[in-house]
């Protein structure tokens, strides 16, 4: 396929538009916030991973070894805020979908540049809040925060880290406001809704989350920072108030967290299957609707997290029915791509080996999780390493896999390179061994009554936790190749071309890497998203993609 | 596919085709923000609800240690203040543009007058005893529960006091702009939008309003 660039004169891709530090720092380029949002969440990804390195060290032996309890709980407690707050949350959206949504839909960029720009940077003060409460030795409330632990009895970095997390929230708030405005007003002619990729829609709905939940999340940091310093108390039983409504407008934000985490990689996998089965996606509307069902019904289940609390048996029933409910539209997107993938021209490049992944795993944290949505389980397992394994399978196995396979995928098209196959492939099965061995074992842990955040254990159960720790090992391996090769491609790798894969889609007709303004000559679109059919005219490509 | 018009604004970005289209994602944007801003009040405002539900007599106690006549006349200030801003954002649609330097100036006022009565009633509550902390004193039937109250009134009042300076701030960096002339017929987004929030801030007070110091009084 030919770039849209036809105007004889060269144009400089996005990456040598501009030189120099300050042309990073104060750029309003979509595509180049992205890369910082990239080196940013990549180092707190490796920051979160040290700390599980600490924690599945300890976990080898059954005695408290290695670290002290405190120091212990303070581990998983930063584990969690790292990898929740400073990773998963904004991993997919504001990198692969900072990069993807305005070429995807036609536009040059998002609707606002510059609020974008300044969500990277609010996101970077929230960090260095928490860095700052790290390097004073951290928060021991879990990634949690209940109250009255946090409130009233920790005495660690409660409010350097709320405050923090209180920050980050509103990157988060921009980035999705941006998304929805952009997709709303910015579409080039001819892309009316249903010809959006599924990948734009995940992200709309994505983004209805972030819009509607953040704020909630912010009032109740907020809250939380005004009874620890200025003895204003609403979560106070000393005052009447209730500790256990802290809990509810947690998780009215945290459970449809999963959602921002998880809809997005969905999003990614809906692009890769169709683009590696070579066919047009089975069932477009039906996984459209499913995210926004997903965004919406994911509002109503909060309460699965409450039911030993004491919650009314009335209120825990509803909670697990319209918990049960939401499995409904994830089994649709399950289902839909199965179908795809059916009687398609398979290929196993590495993306498609990631997006494998993702369905495997995803279906087995999704199974699991009604499983726990049911009463009985749920209070037998409840604070297990079962629910521990569920919600790894669900954001390491489902959004990780996302992202991975998302970058690999889109790799040629935001450096112009290619990387090495044979590595590229190796790390993605690594990857998958190392995360079945680290986590499966956690439910099976679980199920004999393993509860989480303990630091020693009795003896019987340390096989399966040196497996766990084993597999953690290799999983580690696994996440440090691809950071080599690609390190090493955005150098040495040979030059992609414009559409290296074959795909079709808006971002594969520009040039690799694409222009600063993305597209030349404005496009207009007359066909659907997936037209991987010979009648639309598509071509499938004749030569492997150029690697290594 | 180029732009239909020929000479571009210089207020149109490059990356939109139109200022129509330019207006619309604008002010989308700001009715999108808004709708964060109801959830992130809502939140408290839920609060609000379950312990109101809970402690109805010492909410209504406490409720009465507020000066409803000041209340009211700060009600009718910040609705002052909207009709200000609504004829700033008027002045802009029809370009009279000393005019928009006017109405924002007005509506500064307004809001400066608002956060001083504000104040005054601030500094009451803390020569009554009635700031939460620990020199907290509440001659009542249940002085925690009415505590709880005090909480809230700081919450909500406090968190609309910021929105109102955040708002106030914008208003004066307007003004000079309005005076370069900058805001036109043609596009006075900024203008639209901070008229937008003003109202929103505004709105919330209408609620704060009837919540914090009119309940329990129809019972005397
Ligand atoms: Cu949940």
């Amino acid at each position: 396929m030919t770039p849209l660039v036809s105007t004889g004169k060269r144009i400089p891709d996005y990456l040598n538009a501009a030189y120099g530090l300050k042309s990073w720092l104060f750029t309003t380029d979509h595509k180049r916030i992205a890369l910082l949002y990239m080196a940013s969440v990549t180092m707190f990804f490796f920051l979160g991973g040290l700390m599980a390195v600490l924690i599945r060290l300890e976990l080898v032996t059954p005695q408290g070894d290695l670290v002290e309890p405190d120091v212990y709980n303070r581990l998983f407690t930063m584990h969690g805020i790292i990898m929740v707050f400073f990773f998963l949350i904004p991993a997919i959206p504001a990198t692969l979908g900072n990069f993807l949504i305005p070429i995807m839909i036609g536009a040059k960029d998002l609707a606002f540049p510059r609020i974008n720009l300044g969500s990277w940077y609010v996101y970077n003060a929230g960090g260095l809040f928490t860095m700052y409460s790290i390097l004073n030795g951290g928060v021991d409330t879990g990634w949690t925060f209940y109250t009255p632990f946090s409130t009233t009895f920790s005495n660690t970095y409660v409010l350097a880290t709320g405050l923090g997390i209180f920050i980050t929230g509103f990157s988060s708030i921009m980035t999705g406001l941006n998304f929805l405005v952009t997709i709303h007003r910015m579409r080039a002619p001819g892309l009316t809704w249903f010809r959006l990729p599924l990948f734009v829609w995940a992200h709309y709905a994505t983004s209805i989350i972030m819009l509607l939940g953040t704020p909630v999340l912010a009032i109740t940091v907020l809250l939380v920072a005004l009874e620890r310093s200025f003895h204003i108390g609403v979560f106070d039983p000393a005052y009447g108030g209730d500790p256990i409504l802290f809990q509810h407008l947690f998780w009215f934000y945290s459970h449809p967290a999963v959602y921002i985490m998880v809809l997005p990689a969905m999003g990614v996998i809906s692009e890769l299957i169709t683009c590696f089965a070579r066919k047009r996606v089975f069932g477009y509307r039906f996984i459209a609707y499913s995210s926004v069902a997903i965004a919406v019904l994911g509002f109503l289940v909060w309460g699965h997290h409450m039911f030993t609390t004491g919650q009314s048996i009335y209120a825990s029933t509803i909670f697990s029915v319209l918990s049960m409910l939401v499995a409904v539209p994830s089994a649709i997107k399950v289902f839909n791509w199965t179908a795809t993938l059916y009687r398609g021209s398979i290929s196993w490049d590495t993306p498609m080996l990631y997006a494998l992944g993702f369905i495997g795993l995803f279906t087995i944290g999704g199974l699991t999780g009604v499983m726990l949505a049911t009463l009985g389980i749920d209070i037998h397992v409840h604070d297990t390493y079962f629910v521990v394994a569920h919600f790894h399978y669900i954001m390491v196995g489902g959004t990780i896999m996302g992202y991975l396979g998302g970058i690999h995928f889109w790799w040629p098209k935001i450096t112009g390179r290619m990387y090495p196959a044979f590595w590229s492939k190796f790390a993605a099965i690594t990857i998958f061994i190392g995360f079945n061995l680290t986590f499966f074992p956690q439910f099976i842990l679980g199920y004999m009554g393993m509860p989480r955040r303990y630091h020693a254990y009795p003896d019987e159960w340390q096989v399966l936790n040196v497996m766990s720790s084993a597999g953690a090992s290799i999983l580690g391996v696994g996440y440090l190749i691809p950071m080599i090769y690609l390190a090493w491609s955005m150098r040495y790798g040979p030059r992609a071309e414009a559409n290296p894969w074959g795909a079709v889609g808006l971002e594969w007709e520009i040039q690799s890497p694409p222009t600063a303004h993305n597209f030349e000559t404005e496009p207009v679109v007359d066909k659907e998203a997936y037209a991987y059919t010979a009648e639309q005219g598509y071509v499938p490509p004749t030569k492997e993609a150029e690697f290594v | 596919m180029s732009d239909a018009s020929a000479v571009q604004h210089p207020k149109l970005q490059h990356y939109f085709h139109s200022l129509r289209q330019q207006t619309e994602t604008v002010t989308l944007g700001m009715w999108m923000f808004l709708v964060t801003e109801v959830m992130f009040f809502g939140g408290l405002f839920a609060v609000y609800a379950l312990y109101r539900s809970q402690y109805p007599e010492a909410f209504a106690a406490a409720s009465s240690h507020l000066p409803i006549n000041l209340g009211a006349i700060n009600t009718a200030v910040l609705i002052g203040s909207s009709l200000t801003m609504v004829l700033a954002v008027w002045a802009a649609q029809t370009g009279r543009q000393k005019m928009i330097a006017v109405f924002l100036l007005l509506t500064f006022v307004l809001g400066a007058a608002f956060l001083g009565i504000k104040t005054v009633e601030y500094a009451d509550k803390w020569n009554h005893h009635l700031v939460p902390g620990p020199s907290f004193q509440f001659e009542g039937a249940d002085p925690g529960q009415a505590r709880m109250f005090f909480h809230l009134y700081f919450a909500m009042t406090g968190l609309h006091a910021v929105h109102m300076i955040i708002g106030m701030v914008f208003i004066l960096m307007w003004v000079p702009r309005a005076l370069r002339g900058e805001f036109t017929r043609e596009w006075n987004d900024p203008v639209e939008i901070l008229g937008l929030y003003w109202h929103f801030v505004d709105l919330v007070w209408i609620f704060l309003f009837p919540l914090l110091y009119l309940i329990g009084r129809h019972t005397g």
